[in-house]
Formats: structure tokens, C-alpha cells, sequence
């Protein structure tokens, strides 16, 4: 019973008319239907657990932690979930500092309902060690503006940042067997929450002695409506909470109307709320792993990696890449220095007057691509050999026959390519190590 | 746990449909304008309504309206284990959502520049204290001559062992399952409050919701019958 109503902001006799008259021929102040929702912007902080909702004006930020804590006496194997609002003074003339007021707790008290009676989040599987330790979960939920609607912004942060939040690892060991370590982010990947669905709250505002029905109502529509209602439902059409707290009665159509109306809506949130998330996911993982934007192939870096190996990674890259570019020059060299040496027999050329006829055909310089080369690297020096040999057998020096060996060449290289499409950069150092043996 | 058992009686005896007994008595506190004790089986609630009065803090004054003030608390011995503390999160709750179903049905605009409260405690809970509450607050109101629309009742409902239950007791409605309070306006049909918790699908939460509907029905004709009792008893006193 303390000083409610004592900063309470007040709308002008003209405007709450004025709102009640647009509202009968179903208009609303800001332009949208009756049953149309503001628009909803989800963005997420650096760190695992951090929400931040935008539901038209009002501005909610939601943020997760989790402590390990020993388990209340009546549930020894279930962690805890618990949330606390914050109405930050700034954000509504109403709001006054100190210990949160009633609507504070009746807003905590909402979402905690949903959240927690409804078993959305598995408490079970953040127990450690049974009767001593279990992972207590706080939710913590600012609101930054009130544009109207606190309700279902805030569930939305909450659920944005339990469905972001990552809790870290940790075994059960040391000596006794009985101590909990826990592991940093560092070494081990930690762990998300489970999460069997998502409850989305949904509120009403009843106008015109609950004959009209206004979905997702404005600060403004707050204080004119006399009458209000959350409803909590999830995708599956199951309904987790509702919260009418008494004011004008509406009939009971009405109400099953409005839980209708709701659990349609729900799946079409819930999507918003999981692409945004993955999308926050995708981001996040890609973080970790520094990629070369040239050589790397997605059958490099697959896998996700820790940022330290990744740095060590990609300067191995670095050194192939270097090593491989030097070895793409020396090859087109050498192949010029074959053709060379095979012209010098057949037709008197030098590298220079490569271009034009058929004889002066260069596969490598032409027609082959930097990949091709790089992968099969290890055959070269084989097949070039082995062209040499078939060159030198049949003797005849035709120029036709050298092309059409040339040609051999590039299918067999192209063969590799396509077996050792799986290989590594590191593979294709290797056979440099042995040409240089073989050369030296 | 089985809370219904194959014969379709509940663990302290009673039909799925059946309420507990209740015992309700105006005029126990003497210096209160209203007053009433109200019993729903093991469920007891003192209720004490002072008002119309003067506005204590005027800055709280509405234009045109009645102020109504609501205090629910618990009495520290009326559950097993004393661990409750006053003033916290959930009488918050449930003093808020009193207070504003008194609101709705109390003419509060017929009593302007005045103040009246509400005040609730409970003595023995044994589940639905909530239900038990508001009916207490109306048969304080009435006891007090307060203006009202109707008479504001309310009752609860749960869904256990896949039954629908009505006036759910403190066991069935801490085995986890789904609890619907409704507090209805029964002459004018309209419902004020309602609460729910835990899941429910949409057809079950109709049936539960209409068993719920259905016991506030019944309530309100004990509330009525007990006021009537109270009308002829001072009739009596006064022809006496």
C-alpha cells in the first residue's frame, strides 16, 4: 500500500475521448488494426545470455547468469530459475527508484508463471551434485522505456536470453569426489540451457466495458483500457499462463476469443524469436573461426574451432599458401622449361613465341586454374615424366601427338583433382619436399 | 500419484465436481466498519473493511473515484512451515489483484474523495487462498454497506490424473498440475479475474475454465444465503 498513483502520469480528459472514439470504429491512435502487433526487433549483446528487445517504443533488455548454489530441501536434484525487474525511473514518469512497486512484481510474477510453471526450461538438468550444488539461473529484466505492453517485451527478453545464454562446463572430481570443477569458456565449449518450449505472452486490452478487445495496447491505450489480460501460450497451442488481475469483467466468449487469438499468433513469434537467435548463433561460432578468405575451402574449415588454434591454423595457411604460390611460378616455369625442351626437338621455338598454333599449346598458363594446380601438385612431377617417356617413345616428334599428350596431362591432372578434392593445403607441400630431394 | 482414485474420489473424499464445506460468518472483528471469516474446508480467511473514509495521502486521490486499498497477508502460523515473510512477491500479487477485482464491482463512483480498505488475512491455508479471499473481501464489503454492482465471488479449479477438479485443496494444487482461479461477476456473467498456471491445452483449459465458472455459481449462492441469514438475524434484534 505504499504511494501507488503518486507520480502516476495522467492523459487529458480530450485524449482518452479521443482514444475511445477512434477505438469503436475499430481505428487505433497509432494506425495498426485491432489485432495487429507492433513491429518486434530482437538484437543481442557480446556476451552468452543478453537480450534486447524492441516492441515498438518499449525497450526491454534481458540478461541471464547463473551461479551454483545448494538446492532447496524439498527438490535436491533441480536447479532454479528466477527472475527479477528492474523499472529503471527513466523509463516512465511512474516508476519511482527503490524496491520494485507493484506492477514490478505483478510483471516478474507473470513471466515467472509462464516460464516456470509450465516447465519451459529443464530445471533438472542443471543439478551438479545432488542436494549440494545446482546451477541457480537469474533472469534479470531492465526496462529501458515504457512504450506500453512491459509484459510481452519482457518475455520475449527473457526467453531471448535464456535461449542465448551458456552456462559453463563443469565435472564432478578432485579427491573426495566430491568437488565441483568448473571449466572456463576457454577450455571447455559451454553449455546451453534446455529449452522443451517457448511460452509467449500475449496481452489484451478490453475497452468500452470489455466489448472491445485491442491486442498488444500502447502506453497510451494502457491508460485509457479498463481492463487487461496476458496470456501465455506456446506454439504447440497449449496455453502456460494466464493472468486477468480483476478490473472490468468481460464475457467469458470473450476470453476464449482472445486465447484463440493468441495461440495463432504464438508459432509466428516463436519463429521470429528462433531465427534471430540462430542467426545470433551462426554469428557467434563464426567468430571463433578465423578463416583466409582466399584459400581456405569450406572442407578446411568445417568444424568449428577454438580461436587459438584457429590463429595457429591460419598461419600454417599463411605458410602453405606462400610455399604453394612459389610453387604455382616454379611449375609454370618448369613447364615451360618442358615445353621447351620438347619443342627444341620438334619445332625451333622460344618461350616467347609460345602463342599461336596448336604446338604452342599451354595448358598451364591457359587453361588450367590456380585450384587445379595446387591439388594435384603431387602427380605432377609423375605425370610429367611419364609424357617425357611417351614422348621419347614414340620418337616421331609429331606436333598432333605432343598436343594430344598434352591433353593427357591435363585430364590425369584433372582426375586428381577431383580424388584428392578432400586434401589439405599441408598435403600439397609434401611432394615439394620430394622434387627437391629428387632435384637435388 | 494418484489423486483420483479409480472410484472417482479424491484423496480427502470428494467427486471431482464437489467443493469443500464452507462456513462463512459476518461481523467478527467489532471495531471494523466490515467484517467477515470465511472457511472453505482447512482454508480460513479473516477479512476487515474500513470506509468509506477521509483519504489518508490526498496525493493518492482519484478524480471521481473511490480509493480501494487491499493488504493480503498470511498469518505466519497458517502453513506448515514457517518460512513465509510478510510483504513478498506473491501477496504483492495477490493484494494487487484483490484489490482490483473489489475495484470492479464496488460503485467507486458513487463515493468520491473517499477511501476504503481492504484488509486480509489468512488464518488457515490449506489451498485457495486466493478464492477465499475475495469472497471474504465481498461479505466485509457488503457487511459494510459499501455500493457494489454484484457480488464478486471466486473459486478454483485444477486438472490432476487427467480430471478436471474443482476447489483444488493445498496437496492437489502443489502436485504440479494446472490451477485456474476465476472470480466471476455471477448476476451480470462477466468474468473479472482469472489466473492460471502450468500447461493446459486449449479444449482441456475450456472444461476446467467452465468447471471453475460452475463453482463460483454455487459460491455465490452461499454468499448470498449467508448475508440473507445475517439480514434476518438483525431484523430480529431490532423487533427484540
Amino acid at each position: 500500500m505504499e504511494g501507488r498513483l503518486a507520480n502516476m502520469w495522467r492523459l487529458t480528459v480530450n485524449e482518452s475521448k479521443f482514444v475511445e472514439t477512434a477505438l469503436q470504429s475499430e481505428l487505433r491512435v497509432d494506425g495498426r488494426g485491432l489485432y495487429d502487433y507492433r513491429k518486434l526487433t530482437i538484437k543481442f549483446g557480446k556476451e552468452y545470455g543478453s537480450s534486447e528487445v524492441q516492441l515498438g517504443h518499449t525497450h526491454v533488455m534481458g540478461f541471464v547468469t547463473a551461479q551454483l548454489v545448494q538446492p532447496y530441501k524439498d527438490r535436491p536434484n533441480e536447479g532454479s530459475l528466477s527472475i527479477f525487474t528492474e523499472f529503471s525511473p527513466m523509463a516512465d514518469p511512474s516508476f519511482e527508484p527503490g524496491r520494485p512497486g507493484e506492477s514490478a512484481v505483478e510483471l516478474g510474477r507473470i513471466i515467472d508463471r509462464g516460464l516456470r510453471e509450465s516447465r519451459a526450461v529443464d530445471t533438472e538438468s542443471l543439478c551438479v551434485l545432488a542436494g549440494k550444488k545446482v546451477w541457480s539461473v537469474r533472469i534479470d529484466l531492465h526496462i529501458l522505456d515504457n512504450g506500453g505492453n512491459l509484459v510481452d517485451a519482457a518475455n520475449i527478453a527473457a526467453l531471448a536470453a535464456l535461449m542465448t545464454f551458456r552456462r559453463p562446463d563443469c565435472t564432478v572430481g578432485g579427491e573426495s569426489n566430491q568437488e565441483v570443477i568448473i571449466h572456463s569458456l576457454e577450455e571447455r565449449e559451454p553449455v546451453p540451457l534446455i529449452i522443451h518450449h517457448l511460452p509467449i505472452a500475449f496481452t489484451f486490452g478490453f475497452f468500452n466495458k470489455g466489448n472491445i478487445v485491442v491486442m498488444d495496447p500502447t502506453y497510451i491505450e494502457e491508460e485509457v483500457m479498463c481492463g487487461r489480460m496476458t496470456v501465455t501460450v506456446n506454439a504447440n497451442g497449449d496455453i502456460c499462463a494466464i493472468q486477468k488481475p480483476g478490473e472490468e469483467g468481460v464475457n467469458q466468449s470473450v476470453i476464449l476469443h482472445c486465447l484463440r487469438l493468441a495461440s495463432s499468433r504464438a508459432a509466428a513469434t516463436t519463429k521470429i524469436i528462433r531465427e534471430e537467435v540462430e542467426a545470433y548463433n551462426r554469428e557467434k561460432s563464426l567468430q571463433k573461426v578465423k578463416r583466409h578468405p582466399t584459400l581456405a575451402k569450406p572442407e578446411v574449415s568445417g568444424p568449428i574451432v577454438v580461436v587459438k588454434e584457429g590463429h595457429k591454423m591460419s598461419e600454417d595457411e599463411a605458410i602453405a599458401a606462400e610455399i604453394s604460390r612459389e610453387y604455382v611460378e616454379r611449375l609454370n616455369l618448369s613447364s615451360v622449361e618442358l615445353k621447351s625442351s620438347k619443342e627444341q626437338e620438334a619445332v625451333a621455338a622460344s618461350p616467347g613465341n609460345f602463342k599461336g598454333g596448336p604446338s604452342n599449346w599451354d595448358p598451364y598458363t591457359e587453361a588450367m586454374d590456380v585450384d587445379s594446380l595446387k591439388a594435384s601438385l603431387a602427380s605432377r612431377g609423375v605425370s610429367v615424366t611419364k609424357s617425357t617417356i611417351k614422348k621419347k617413345a614414340n620418337d616421331s616428334g609429331n606436333v598432333q601427338k605432343e598436343v594430344t599428350g598434352d591433353l593427357e596431362m591435363k585430364d590425369t591432372a584433372e582426375t586428381t583433382k577431383h580424388k584428392s578434392g578432400e586434401m589439405t593445403l599441408k598435403d600439397a607441400v609434401k611432394p615439394k619436399k620430394k622434387r627437391k630431394n629428387k632435384s637435388s | 500419484m494418484e489423486y483420483v482414485n479409480p472410484e472417482g474420489l479424491r484423496l480427502d473424499g470428494r467427486r471431482f465436481n464437489e467443493m469443500r464445506q464452507i462456513v462463512a460468518e459476518v461481523g467478527v472483528v467489532s471495531r471494523a466498519d466490515g467484517s467477515a471469516v470465511f472457511e472453505m474446508g482447512n482454508t480460513k480467511v479473516i477479512a476487515a473493511v474500513y470506509g468509506p473514509r477521509e483519504i489518508q495521502n490526498k496525493s493518492q486521490q482519484k478524480n471521481g473515484h473511490a480509493l480501494v486499498m487491499c493488504e493480503y497477508s498470511m498469518a505466519h502460523f497458517s502453513t506448515g512451515d514457517r518460512r513465509r515473510q510478510k510483504n513478498d512477491r506473491r501477496s504483492t500479487e495477490l493484494s494487487l489483484v484483490i484489490r482490483q477485482t473489489m475495484e470492479a464491482c464496488i460503485l467507486t463512483e458513487v463515493l468520491p474523495h473517499s477511501q476504503i480498505d481492504i484488509f486480509l488475512q489468512v488464518l488457515q491455508a490449506d489451498g485457495g487462498t486466493r478464492s477465499a479471499c475475495i469472497n471474504a473481501a465481498t461479505l466485509a464489503l457488503a457487511d459494510a454497506g459499501i455500493p457494489m454492482r454484484d457480488l464478486a465471488v471466486s473459486c478454483s479449479a485444477g486438472y490432476l490424473n487427467s480430471t478436471p477438479l474443482l476447489d483444488l485443496n493445498y496437496v492437489e494444487d502443489s502436485a504440479g498440475g494446472a490451477d485456474v482461479t476465476v472470480g466471476i461477476l455471477p448476476k451480470l456473467d462477466k468474468v473479472t479475474l482469472l489466473q492460471m498456471d502450468a500447461k493446459l491445452p486449449m479444449e482441456t483449459f475450456e472444461t476446467v475454465f467452465a468447471l471453475a465458472s460452475e463453482g463460483c455459481k454455487a459460491i455465490a449462492e452461499r454468499v448470498r444465503e449467508v448475508l440473507q441469514e445475517n439480514t434476518k438475524q438483525l431484523e430480529y434484534r431490532r423487533a427484540a
